[in-house]
């Protein structure tokens, strides 16, 4: 045994250390998005005008891309549970449908962002245009994250070393509804609001 | 592989990666002090054009600016911004938090090492590539970053028209020196709650451990705020948004260089605590062991911290008092940044009642913390002016606040630096610094830096406005040029002093004599194990049985304390 598995074996407050470190790091990604989504607002409020995201965006689309990353969530969970039960084929199902679900959800927003750009919407053209790129944006690359992270766990899974490490599934999930928060709230300023 | 051995680095690559949080502790240390020295050559050619506005510099004027020597406006406007910049996110994070951070804490807490020993490595080797994007930014056409550390839109996000590719450079460096610290943080926090020895309860922590605790939840939640703001900035100048731009520069309408300003000391001024408070916990525990006596108020001391930490987040206004702010909001601002000082005064009692009847000893590293004492009360204090709104839309901008923010960031952060590397360094090297060399040090360093910054104070008092690169095209300064005299000649016996202690550090390293264990007679559990420690600390993880300030007690063989991993006899 390794001495940080001795260590990492007592944790004083209970939690297993790689759990405490995944939420410190919410913690932190929590105050990136507050300032930006607060800055986005503040923004918005203080112009005297600002199109209406209905006439501006394909909510339709945007609307489908929220149910898949929603969807995303579900397949997550049932990665989780699967891997406590010790159930690895089931786990590595969930994995992949989460990470085709996450990778639709990112196709979409491809296309969105081309339908924007080609009705003359761009980061640089408006206010508006900048706000938009620059929070889904963020928002787009920690889904590439995400998946970059999912993707490494279900090929590790196939390794013995696996089994040690099987509470990574939960921390990388608990990322990835993290993630799934941001962008209902993000749809929930830019396009509903 | 048997508990406690731990894989030995084998090749020159894993020694220079290595994930040992004493070895990551003394590559941030060599790290700070190397932009130590150069931001404080800065400081010392910005003395000179204070003083002198104008002249050729000496030695190194041709060499730096051209012919003839002169440093130019733009020059100088580039060496106070860099200087600012280095110094907090190159020099004072990693020599305090980095640096002292990552060697005690796991020591003090009884742990093998940091809860992510690889992050922690790859936090230190992020902050060394931020370190090479600032050092090349000098090189770059339109040269280094000049919109102030502060960096305020629309001059910092201004599209390459008067600032060159530097200041873009700028806002990736700090943007890395951010994520490493942030990445830094997010370790200290897991560690501290997780990897506490048995026995380790949070009411046995050391208050430097306290602090460091505290100073890392701030990193965590703020270090995100600036990195925000400045990632806008950075879309801003190449992007082509317009978050902070307005008016005929702006390509839209609708960008407010004001929020930049509340993103910014929303951060900013967490970040004041973020760099006092490792000074404070550490110089709480050194006023404890080198009085021979428990520290005054322990529980007093973490709660007060922890306030100072839960009423950081909402001061920032007292920055921006001239920037344009409703009257009211004012109001609770000034209200708000003087309750902080409720807290702080009650740390402050507590140095004071741990000293009282104290057997002081005055050693090196106590000699250091008695001299925080004295320039944290003026810096602290003078603190309370700035805070007065009425007060402050006087001297805002003038070299009041200047010497305000160096009082507390520089000379108590610098003593405190002095104080915690010439306490740990027996622990870190297993060798000693000659303790005369040390006190001589401190005697000249202490004199110097009041010397230094009490004549800002004065100049700031006259109205002197900073970031000004001749001030003294204002008649009403002409009486104010002996006060600058002063404090060049300050500022280059200072820098000189300097190289007193890096002399005594860079020969002990080699030839200072051997330390043993526990030179000072501390009770913390860094010094229950060999100077230096063994690579994986603790050869069976210790039970803590007791505080950490068990001292004046009467133990075994004339010792008057008990070490932390010992059982309290109340015989
Ligand atoms: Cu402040």
């Amino acid at each position: 045994m390794t001495a940080e598995a001795v260590d990492l074996e007592r944790p004083a407050t209970g939690v297993a250390s790689g759990k405490l470190g995944v939420w410190i790091f919410l913690a932190s990604e929590v105050m990136f998005f507050g300032a930006l989504v607060g800055s986005y607002l503040v923004l918005r409020m203080g112009s005297a005008s600002w199109p209406l995201p209905a006439a501006t965006l394909d909510t339709t689309l945007l609307g489908i891309n929220t149910f898949v990353l929603i969807t995303s969530s579900v397949t997550m969970v049932n990665a989780v549970r699967a891997a406590e039960r010790g159930d690895l084929p089931a786990m590595r199902r969930s994995l992949l449908a989460t990470i085709l679900l996450g990778g639709t959800f990112l196709g979409l927003k491809a296309f969105d962002y081309a339908h924007l750009v080609g009705g003359g919407i761009t980061i640089g053209s408006s206010l508006f245009g900048a706000c938009y790129f620059t929070l889904t944006g963020f928002h787009g690359l920690h889904v590439l994250g995400g998946l970059v992270t999912l993707v490494s766990l279900l090929l590790f899974s196939r390794r013995p070393a696996f089994a040690r490490r099987i509470a990574w599934i939960e921390n990388a999930g608990l990322y990835w509804h993290f993630v799934d928060v941001v962008w209902i709230v993000l749809f929930a300023i830019l396009v509903l609001l | 592989m048997t508990p406690g051995a731990h894989p030995r680095p084998a090749g020159l690559l894993a020694r220079v990666f290595s994930t040992d949080h004493k070895v990551i502790g003394k590559q941030y240390l060599f790290t700070g002090i190397f932009f130590l020295f150069f931001a404080g050559l800065m400081a010392l050619l910005i003395r000179w054009q204070l003083a002198y506005p104008f002249r050729s510099v000496p030695l190194v004027g041709g060499l730096l600016f051209g012919k003839g020597g002169i440093m130019g406006g733009e020059h100088y406007t580039m060496l106070f911004t860099m200087h600012g910049s280095l110094m907090v996110f190159f020099a004072v994070t990693p020599i305090l938090i980095g640096a002292m951070g990552n060697f005690v804490v796991p020591l003090q807490i009884g742990a093998r090492d940091m809860a992510y020993p690889r992050l922690n490595a790859t936090s230190y080797w992020i902050l060394f590539a931020g370190g090479l994007v600032m050092a090349a930014s000098f090189f770059v056409p339109g040269g280094a970053a000049s919109a102030g550390w502060t960096n305020y839109p629309p001059l910092s996000s201004d599209r390459g028209v008067t600032l060159g590719q530097g200041q873009t450079l700028w806002l990736l460096g700090i943007v890395l020196a951010g994520t490493s610290t942030l990445l830094g943080a997010i370790n200290f926090v897991a560690t501290i709650l997780n990897l506490r020895a048995p026995g380790m309860t949070l009411r046995r922590l050391p208050l430097a451990t306290w602090s460091y605790f505290f100073t890392s939840v701030l990193n965590v939640l703020w270090v995100p705020v600036v990195a925000a703001a400045l990632i806008l900035v950075l879309l801003d100048r190449v992007a082509g948004t317009s978050f902070f731009l307005a008016g005929a520069n702006a390509p839209f309408e609708g960008g407010q260089p004001l929020l930049y300003q509340h993103l910014f000391w929303g951060f900013g001024h967490p970040e004041v605590y973020i760099l006092i408070l490792p000074v404070w916990g550490i110089l709480s525990d050194l006023l404890s062991v080198f009085s021979r006596k428990p520290a005054f108020g322990y529980r007093v001391s973490v709660i007060a911290m922890a306030a100072i930490v839960a009423v950081s987040g909402i001061v920032w206004g007292h920055h921006m008092f001239t920037s344009g702010m409703s009257p009211l909001l004012g109001k609770a601002f000034v209200l708000l940044t003087l309750a902080v000082s409720v807290p702080t005064a009650l740390l402050f009692l507590n140095w004071l009642g741990t000293l009282w009847k104290g057997s002081i000893r005055f050693e090196p590293p106590m000699v250091y913390a008695l001299g925080i004492v004295f320039v944290f009360a003026v810096g602290g204090l003078t603190g309370v002016f700035n805070a007065l709104q009425a007060f402050d839309i006087y001297i805002h901008d003038t070299y009041f606040v200047v010497a305000h923010f160096h009082y507390t960031l520089a000379a108590s952060v610098f003593l405190g630096s002095f104080a915690a590397i010439s306490y740990w360094f027996p622990k870190m090297f297993g060798r000693r610094m000659n303790a005369r060399l040390s006190v001589v040090h401190f005697l000249l360093s202490f004199l110097l830096l009041n010397v230094v910054f009490l004549a800002m104070f004065r100049m700031g008092i006259a109205g002197m406005p900073r970031r000004v690169a001749d001030p003294f095209v204002y008649e009403y300064l002409q009486p104010m040029r002996g006060w600058s005299v002063l404090a060049g000649w300050g500022t280059l016996g200072l820098g000189l002093v300097q190289l007193l202690f890096a002399w005594d550090f860079f020969r002990s390293l080699r030839a200072g004599p051997a330390a043993p264990a526990n030179p000072w007679g501390a009770a913390t559990l860094e010094w229950s194990v060999a100077s230096p420690p063994p690579p994986h600390n603790f050869e069976r993880t210790p039970r803590v049985a007791g505080g950490p300030h068990e001292y004046g007690r009467p133990g075994p063989g004339g010792r008057d304390w008990v070490p932390q991993d010992e059982e309290v006899s109340l015989t």
